[in-house]
């Protein structure tokens, strides 16, 4: 089943300027794939166009069985549920814990408390950052926020996980670290697709890798 | 394709689903803290909600001082024993032998309770000492005043008096019977003024407490921004982000109301002393009344009620403006 399809997807903003240009591509179940591009080629608008951050101008988006194009306004909160997200810029709330900060999306779909702290904890684990639960992220490097941000995306375990440039703060090793922790959830099944320009990086994993070049899908489609 | 999906499902990567049961609890669970954290944020910045709050308290007041008042003067009017009286004007040529006459019959009419006559020269006299026109009488030649007699009916519910009226109106020496309850229905038009004016001052100041709470959720809102864009990311629903918000304007509704009750009781103890004056005065045994339960009760479900719609429509709009971009 596929889990992502882009059937002729062309985004025009409001002045303009053309993002996308009929992109096509399908990303299967469980696969693991990378996008990458110059910086304006329309990496983060084709995943604002999966967050339904944005709508398409013209063309199909499908996320698992859901056309987003007829999904309404108020369906777009449980969409986003299905999906972990890992920003470039982390995202993180500097008035709580890093804890805290886990913990919201299950929060968000209600979950018990000592469930959800279970979860957040071995969320944590996974990115080696249990030891710093209580910190406030703005003490933390900006690596470690990053990470933080992964633990968010993945507290849920949502069947599909984008990231948007994840190691774009991190030194190599770190980037390295990051990539097989993705590659370790695309191991049991989660479908993931990142966003980045690290050309040596995308080489080293083998992965299939999409190519955006002014809007238009060069190459992986 | 299928193969794939069941790996997926064993190794447990699935959707986590909430139960139906656990989904009401966790809902309970969500309200109850957010009422606390939204009664905490107001706490944290005591000097700016206590602004707020004296804002929101004195536009409550006001018209819970109004109502106060009027309720007051409802009961004083209500409680007043009032004597109406029936005016009879003789006619000019009924001799004062004959007045005189007629005010011991009616003294025997088992419907009155008294019976006073004021007869022309008397009439004369008064008028002299209370009439500023006093030296026109000295024009006439004679006497142009009419003998009158005043009676206090027994009975004093209005179809009776109109029925004495009318009984005493056909007697063939009185020329016209005036009841006397003019002052009684100016009372119960100027009460009708005060309750209208004071439904007015209420309106707008209900508006006003809508636009106060409106406006510091406005601003809050602003300050959170952050926040909300982040919890709509990670899947947050309209409801879900709203909430906090709702529950900050019930808590302002509140508190504003608690201390309005506070500022009601203050004033009405600062007239007390001389309305109970006033009462005496009028040998009455009135005193004055406070908000009450009844008035307490519904002065805080009003500042709830207006606190809650207040961020209710501020927060709408302003809500789908933040979106993630």
């Amino acid at each position: 089943m596929a889990e992502i399809r882009f059937t002729n997807v062309g985004k025009r903003y409001a002045e303009g300027h053309d993002a996308l240009i009929g992109v096509d591509f399908t990303l299967e179940s469980g696969e693991m794939a990378f996008l990458t591009g110059h910086s304006g080629a329309g990496k983060s608008t084709l995943l604002k166009l999966i967050m339904l951050m944005e709508r398409p101008s013209r063309g199909q988006v499908w996320v698992g069985d859901q056309e987003l194009n007829v999904l309404p306004r108020h369906q777009i909160a449980w969409h986003r549920r299905r999906i972990g997200v890992v920003f470039q810029n982390h995202q993180l709330l500097f008035d709580r814990s890093v804890f805290d900060n886990v913990a919201l999306p299950l929060q968000i779909a209600g979950y018990d408390p000592q469930d959800a702290a279970r979860r957040v904890r071995a969320a944590l684990d996974k990115v080696g950052l249990l030891m710093r639960e209580k910190q406030n992220p703005i003490t933390l490097s900006s690596g470690e926020q990053q990470r933080v941000g992964i633990a968010r995306a993945i507290v849920h375990k949502p069947k599909l996980l984008l990231a948007d440039e994840p190691t774009g703060n991190l030194d190599p090793q770190l980037s390295e670290d990051v990539m097989r922790l993705f590659e370790q959830f695309n191991r049991i099944g989660t479908t993931v697709l990142i966003a980045s320009h690290d050309l040596s990086l995308i080489n080293r994993m083998q992965r299939r890798t999409l190519v955006l070049r002014g809007g238009r899908l060069v190459s992986g489609g | 394709m299928a193969e794939k999906s069941n790996t997926v499902a064993r190794r447990g990567a699935q959707v986590h689903r909430v139960s139906q049961r656990n989904r009401l609890s966790s809902w309970l669970r969500h309200h109850l803290s957010v009422a606390l954290t939204s009664l905490q944020r107001i706490l944290r910045t005591p000097l700016a909600s206590f602004m707020t709050l004296a804002v929101l308290a004195i536009a409550l007041a006001l018209p819970s001082f109004m109502w106060t008042v009027v309720h007051n003067v409802q009961q004083f009017a209500a409680g007043w024993d009032t004597h109406p009286r029936i005016s009879l004007y003789l006619h000019q040529q009924v001799s004062d032998e004959r007045a005189e006459q007629m005010s011991l019959e009616l003294m025997l009419h088992p419907g009155l309770s008294g019976v006073e006559l004021i007869d022309r020269d008397k009439g004369l006299q008064d008028f002299a000492r209370y009439s500023e026109f006093a030296n026109l009488i000295s024009l006439f030649e004679r006497n142009p005043l009419p003998a009158v007699i005043l009676v206090l009916p027994t009975d004093h519910t209005l179809l009776a008096l109109q029925g004495l009226q009318q009984e005493l109106s056909v007697l063939p020496e009185v020329q016209e019977a005036q009841l006397d309850l003019e002052w009684l229905q100016r009372l119960g038009a100027y009460l009708n003024v005060l309750e209208r004016f004071t439904w007015v001052v209420s309106g707008l100041l209900a508006l006003a407490v809508l636009l106060i709470v409106g406006n510091t959720l406005r601003m809050t809102l602003e300050s959170r921004r952050d926040e909300i864009i982040v919890t709509k990311l990670v899947g947050a629903t309209d409801a879900w982000v709203r909430r906090p918000f709702l529950y900050t304007g019930f808590w302002l509704g509140l508190c504003g109301a608690i201390l309005a009750s506070v500022l009601v009781f203050l004033a009405m103890e600062m007239i007390r002393a001389p309305v109970d004056r006033l009462a005496q005065l009028y040998m009455s045994s009135f005193s004055l009344q406070g908000l009450g339960a009844q008035g307490l009760t519904t002065l805080i479900a009003i500042g709830v009620a207006l606190g809650w719609l207040g961020a209710f429509v501020s927060t709408g709009r302003h809500l789908r403006e933040i979106e993630p971009s």
